[in-house]
């Protein structure tokens, strides 16, 4: 090996750690709002590189009607809640506040997609769709269910992450996508040539840490949220509700997998199932942050990236093995330094 | 429509199982949804071109989804030959599933004709694989097309990278073995993933080694990300691929990048490009022509159904001589029929099955393509 395909080699890893940075920021997040370890992360990863390639084709990205589908279910939920409730006259204000805001994005998707709009506004309508199915997914598999154990949640999220897997296969085939690129540049770096996209990846990876350190520092809803991380009891004392938080925490997640999965999408071919594994390393990399400290996650996601990266040059077949495996010492690190104590449930 | 067609045809069956015995029962097995879908989807949308009758007798199918998934293939064949007491079993789209299909078949004395693509399944034959047939060419038809073309054009050296699954392991193999044969040296042997984010260390290091052409196994689209890569790095070599990558969705994600690289792979992609009296041509001009009207671009996936269709077509009337349908007698007696299968001009290949063969394709079953201008061109194709 010598110095070229090195920095070559580190150049291809903080791409993809730039994007593991996002997942483990995602993953983290709502772990701590929610206490849900959301293995199906990486969907929306693929629902959003797949639905711009599916707007891309001037065709109705399935995802649309998943959102209708979903709304309606959201919906029926909330009326047969408020329903035992007792509160039968807020139903039709709950119905529509459930509604509409689905309804009318999947609406100008639907409008918009045969319209062959530019890329700036297709990735504007995929961010849009995929971002309102987080919150569905939310109220759909996970509000019922909130306050049951880790372990009940996390069946849950492997339940969520099968049936998102099933769809996509049925919403837009077995074979992967490729989406074009936001910047054909290639800048010369010395032995490197970056390219327009990573470039990209990284402004956007900055920005989002920079968007997120500021949204929990400053704002809130932020604040909100931290409250609920740090204490869901405490925090609905003071009047905070811990569903408004589940649902912005979902949010956000989907914002965040849809626009990596934007940012991918023109470097590498993505599937419908490409999803689960980039966000298995997305958790790995929120694994060496505990899945609580976001600056460790991202130390992480980089050490993720790097392994990758490198073992796939020396030991190409056991790529994988060799960045899971290196989970195991940072958890019996973590357990071994951490004071233990029971989650109350 | 076709998936209701066949669901209403597997509730008929149900219903009609007790009065309807005599009928003709077809199982199939394809990895329609999982890793292999690329593969089961044009393999499911070719059954549409059954048969509906053979000699008289109805034809049912009976279709099962194994999910690429070898347990499952596994349950689906024994609910076949135990529940629906199926004749033959046609499946399934991969290597794995259809070796594990193997024993279930043999254990239940039913024939069954693979679509997939090592010779493991059929070869050697022996007690077990007396049963189990192949439509599709060994690993070693598609590698000898292909070093053959090698060393036509002078390469001496190849660097390999393959998809970390069965597929890329048995294409390896076979293809080292010949090219070790012809003198031409393998460098290195790396692996990727289909869902790999990047493959640009793998192609670093093949490239440090300076081959005079890299070889790509893998199917479908994800043979795409290593040929970018590739190009995107500037290598300036001869790129090959093996005949599964042969789809249209490869060419739409390669795009660009894929100009002027080479293939093994069945006739039946350049099938208008063959030269008049090619054995395959008139078939794998039907074929094309059934399928495109129907699903869009042909797939050689679909062509294995195609052909695995006829040949059962031609073996049934004789096994009806001897046995009725439903009967162990009959089974045997199809097995017997499929494995005299003589020169029959597939859209895929001409088939010559023996107690020996029980693949039947030989070189004629194989060309070799070059992608032009985002489409298949006819490079070189055997003689005939």
């Amino acid at each position: 090996m010598d110095s070229t395909i090195f920095l070559l080699l580190a150049q291809d890893a903080l791409t993809n750690g730039a994007i593991y940075i996002l997942l483990a920021l995602a993953t983290i997040l709502i772990f701590g709002v929610t206490r849900i370890i959301f293995i199906p992360q990486g969907e929306f990863v693929a629902f959003g590189a797949l639905t711009l390639a599916t707007l891309q084709m001037g065709e109705v990205p399935g995802t649309v009607w998943l959102v209708v589908a979903l709304a309606v279910v959201a919906a029926i939920m909330e009326a047969y809640r408020l329903l035992r409730m007792g509160v039968s006259r807020e139903i039709p204000a709950a119905v529509a506040r459930t509604l509409a805001p689905p309804l009318v994005v999947s609406g100008i998707a639907y409008v918009c997609a045969p319209l062959n709009l530019n890329l700036g506004w297709q990735v504007l309508l995929t961010v849009m769709l995929v971002t309102t199915l987080g919150p569905l997914v939310y109220r759909v598999a996970f509000r019922p269910i909130a306050d049951t154990s880790v372990l009940n949640l996390l069946i849950a999220a492997v339940a969520v992450h099968f049936a998102l897997v099933g769809l996509a296969l049925l919403f837009f085939g077995a074979e992967g996508f490729r989406t074009p690129a936001f910047s054909e540049a290639q800048i010369p770096l010395g032995v490197l040539t970056v390219s327009g996209q990573s470039i990209w990846v990284y402004v956007m990876s900055i920005a989002f840490i920079g968007l997120l350190a500021y949204f929990f520092g400053r704002t809130m809803y932020g604040k909100a949220l931290r409250a609920v991380a740090f204490n869901r009891n405490g925090a609905r004392l003071v009047g905070i509700s811990p569903s408004l938080a589940g649902t912005l925490a979902f949010a956000l997640a989907a914002l965040i997998g849809c626009l990596s999965g934007i940012l991918i999408g023109p470097i590498t071919t993505i599937y419908y199932d490409s999803g689960f594994l980039i966000g298995l390393k997305g958790f790995a990399s929120a694994i060496v942050g505990g899945l609580a400290s976001y600056p460790m996650a991202a130390g992480g996601a980089l050490l993720v990236g790097i392994t990758e990266s490198y073992s796939s040059f020396w030991l190409s077949a056991y790529k994988d093995v060799v960045v899971f495996t290196l989970i195991i010492p940072v958890l019996l690190w973590l357990s071994l330094r951490s004071v233990h104590f029971e989650e109350e449930e | 429509m076709n998936r209701l067609r066949l669901l209403t045809g597997m509730v008929t069956l149900l219903f009609t199982a007790t009065v309807a015995m005599a009928d003709i029962t077809i199982g199939v097995n394809l990895s329609t949804t999982g890793p292999a879908a690329s593969l089961g989807i044009p393999e499911k949308n070719a059954l549409a071109f059954a048969p509906k009758t053979i000699a008289g007798q109805n034809v049912k199918l009976v279709v099962y989804d194994d999910a690429s998934d070898t347990t499952t293939a596994v349950q689906n064949t024994k609910r076949l030959v135990s529940e629906n007491k199926v004749d033959l079993i046609i499946g399934s789209s991969t290597t794995p599933c259809s070796l594990a299909m193997v024993d279930v078949a043999a254990g239940a004395k039913t024939p069954m004709l693979s679509v997939a693509s090592a010779s493991a399944i059929v070869a050697p034959v022996d007690a077990k694989r007396k049963w189990a047939f192949k439509v599709s060419a060994n690993d070693d038809i598609y590698a000898a097309a292909m070093v053959a073309h090698m060393v036509k054009k002078g390469v001496k050296s190849v660097g390999v990278i393959a998809v970390d699954d069965p597929y890329g392991e048995s294409n390896t193999q076979e293809y080292v073995k010949l090219a070790k044969k012809y003198g031409i040296k393998t460098q290195s042997i790396e692996k990727f993933k289909k869902t790999d984010t990047s493959v640009t260390a793998q192609v670093l290091k093949l490239m440090s080694g300076k081959p005079d052409a890299m070889f790509i196994v893998a199917v479908g689209t994800p043979a795409a990300l290593p040929h970018t890569a590739l190009v995107e790095r500037g290598y300036k070599g001869k790129i090959y691929q093996t005949g599964g990558a042969a789809n249209a969705d490869f060419l739409r994600v390669g795009g660009k990048a894929l100009e002027g690289s080479f293939l093994p792979a069945s006739p039946v992609l350049v099938a208008e490009q063959l030269p008049n009296g090619y054995p395959t041509k008139a078939e794998a001009l039907k074929f094309a022509k059934a399928y495109e009207g129907k699903y869009g671009p042909r797939s050689t996936f679909a062509s294995h159904i195609w052909d695995a269709l006829k040949i059962v077509e031609a073996a049934v009337p004789k096994a009806l001589k001897k046995a009725k349908p439903g009967t162990p007698e009959f089974r045997q007696a199809l097995r017997d029929a499929i494995e005299t299968t003589k020169g029959y001009n597939g859209a895929y290949a001409v088939f010559n099955m023996s107690p020996t063969d029980h693949s039947g394709v030989d070189q004629r079953g194989m060309s070799v393509i070059k992608i032009e201008n985002g489409k298949w061109k006819l490079e070189d194709h055997a003689k005939f």
